[in-house]
């Protein structure tokens, strides 16, 4: 011990500079957006932007238990349906009040999250990704066998929301920054989260449970907080969402979307919240551009996210730093 | 003695036909470093997990700081102050040396449900954590990540972070397993300034060590308790001569 030399490493500055200037970019370039829009006439851009950053909140409350839990839930979709659906069922009967609908929807998808992981949550590993798939599949076919709400076939929202009569989503641009502030918000709470004492609870779990146990803490308290706080952000997803598609589907609880978001946060780069905005923008646009090459798409999109993901080491984060990581070593 | 720290009562635990713990009683006495010996495979590290809660044991109670503590689970003896170290490592490998410490602190402190404000930058929780790494020597490492310290150093960390949680009751299994000379002779001074304050119950096969730290000595064959008593009566102890110390005593 008396051998090894002091040397005090202090946080790694490399880690910590990447943390302010990558969400500065990626702010910086989803603020501007709507700018590049005067120039191109439809509201394509803002369109395709907003889808985006609706998916990055998803993907960044998912990055928030999988990142930095080590629980990896393959049943978020059903959260973003909830949230979808109390927008949808309240428009149904003429509530349109966003005071009403967004509590709803956070109500919902947070108590669903609470139930949903008191059981997961006693489950580890496979059996936990299984269960939480298996009450994913149980929220999306009880939407699908909602006769009154549309059923299979979905519901049409025949108004969107407004805020105290103000509509604040009826324009595209509005809907968009609504949104951008939506996902801004999310992810400074989940950065701060991350950071407070809690998250290093959340974060010492993932490495150690068992060393947790005998410091004192009740682990499994920590982590069905954090999953009903994701939860809750998905279910601001899917409040958002329903509002851009004047539209809501069981089809937004599909166990395939709830592996989408899983490659999202794979994809951007797990465990650093930036990376799951970059994901879930990298996802969409790829599905988007290589959608009208071709109907199979995922031909070529499969392999690719292979190759990401090992020599990304840590997604397309990871693989942005690279030159920088042989520079420094 | 005063009311003990812990006290064992006829525990019992066997793994299918495998009796590890069989009918074994034994006390802890305040500001007592009580140590546990016996050959591979007498269940000590079984008896230590059945103390910290890791286990259960089939039959018996664990009396600890004159409160039964026998079904409560290992995160509630914790915080009652049952502080343990594990023979194999156990630490937060991607955590600097401080933050494992700190997040001892953190333990003991409550409110651990707080969402906002930086931990890492709590002074209330890096201050005792400074203390309890410079007591061990690892104070020049604070924020080197601690799946890179040495392994003299991971056995230092283990003591730190048992320290920060301010205990009623050490519970160390093997703190030298697997260091060098040099390091074990580090470790037991620091054992031996620690002795008194903190009661301990140190497993260890370092017999050297024993002696030189214990005021009782507790000797396990086959999850019995075949003899207790000062390092002097175990040593003349024909029992304990026959069964276990044999050639290591002479």
């Amino acid at each position: 011990m008396a051998a090894a030399a002091p040397i005090d490493l202090g946080p790694a500055p490399a880690t910590a500079r990447a943390g302010i200037v990558v969400p500065g970019l990626i702010f910086g370039v989803l603020a501007g957006l709507p700018i590049a829009a005067l120039v191109v006439p439809e509201n394509y851009l803002l369109d395709l932007g907003t889808r985006i950053m609706i998916f990055a909140i998803a993907a960044v409350a998912l990055d928030l238990v999988v990142g930095y839990g080590a629980l990896v839930s393959f049943g978020h979709a059903a959260f973003i349906g909830l949230g979808a659906y109390a927008v949808g069922m309240l428009a149904a009967h003429g509530i349109g009040e966003v005071l009403v609908a967004l509590p709803a929807a956070l109500a919902a998808s947070v108590l669903f999250a609470l139930a949903t992981g008191a059981v997961s949550l006693r489950t580890k590993g496979v059996y936990f990704i299984m269960i939480t798939l298996a009450f994913g599949q149980m929220a999306f076919f009880t939407a699908s066998s909602l006769a009154p709400y549309g059923g299979d076939d979905g519901l049409t929202i025949a108004a969107r929301n407004t805020l105290v009569g103000i509509p604040i989503f009826k324009y595209p641009r509005g809907l968009y920054y609504v949104v951008l502030a939506a996902l801004a918000g999310t992810f400074f709470l989940c950065r701060a989260i991350v950071a407070s004492r809690f998250g290093r609870v959340l974060r010492g779990a993932k490495e150690n449970a068992t060393r947790m146990a005998t410091l004192g803490f009740e682990v499994y308290r920590f982590q069905l907080v954090a999953y009903a706080i994701s939860g809750g952000l998905c279910g601001l997803a899917g409040f958002l969402l329903a509002n851009a598609n004047d539209f809501v589907s069981p089809a937004y609880m599909s166990w395939q979307r709830s592996g989408e978001l899983i490659i999202m946060v794979l994809l951007g780069g797990i465990g650093t919240l930036y990376g799951a905005i970059i994901g879930a923008a990298s996802y969409l646009l790829i599905e988007e551009f290589l959608s009208r090459v071709t109907e199979y798409w995922q031909v070529i999109f499969g392999p690719f996210l292979v190759l990401v993901v090992v020599f990304g080491r840590g997604g397309l984060v990871g693989l942005f730093a690279w030159p920088w990581r042989r520079r420094h070593g | 003695m005063a009311e003990p720290v812990l006290r064992l009562e006829h525990l019992r635990k066997s793994f299918g036909g495998l009796v590890v713990t069989d009918d074994l009683s034994l006390e802890v006495g305040a500001g007592e470093l009580h140590a546990v010996i016996g050959p591979n495979g007498a269940g000590k590290t079984t008896l230590i997990n059945q103390i910290s809660g890791l286990l259960q044991p089939d039959h018996g109670r664990i009396v600890f700081a004159g409160r039964d503590v026998t079904g409560l689970p290992a995160h509630a003896r914790a915080a009652a102050g049952l502080a343990r170290s594990f023979q194999v490592t156990s630490i937060l490998p991607g955590f600097s040396a401080l933050e494992n410490v700190a997040l001892a602190v953190q333990a003991r402190s409550g409110s651990s449900l707080r969402i906002f404000g930086r931990a890492a930058e709590e002074d209330a929780l890096n201050a005792p954590a400074r203390a309890a790494l410079g007591e061990v020597g690892l104070g020049p490492r604070a924020h080197v990540p601690a799946g890179h310290l040495s392994h003299g150093e991971k056995r230092a960390l283990e003591l730190a972070i048992a320290l920060a949680m301010a205990p009623k009751l050490l519970l160390l299994d093997e703190p030298m397993a697997g260091t060098g000379r040099e390091e074990s002779g580090r470790l037991i001074g620091l054992l031996r300034d620690l002795k008194g304050r903190f009661p301990m119950v140190l497993v260890e096969h370092d017999m050297t060590a024993v002696f030189a730290l214990a005021d009782r000595i507790s000797v396990l064959i086959y999850g019995r308790v075949l003899a207790s008593g000062t390092p002097d009566a175990v040593r003349a102890d024909p029992k304990v001569a026959a069964a276990y110390l044999g050639d290591e005593m002479e």
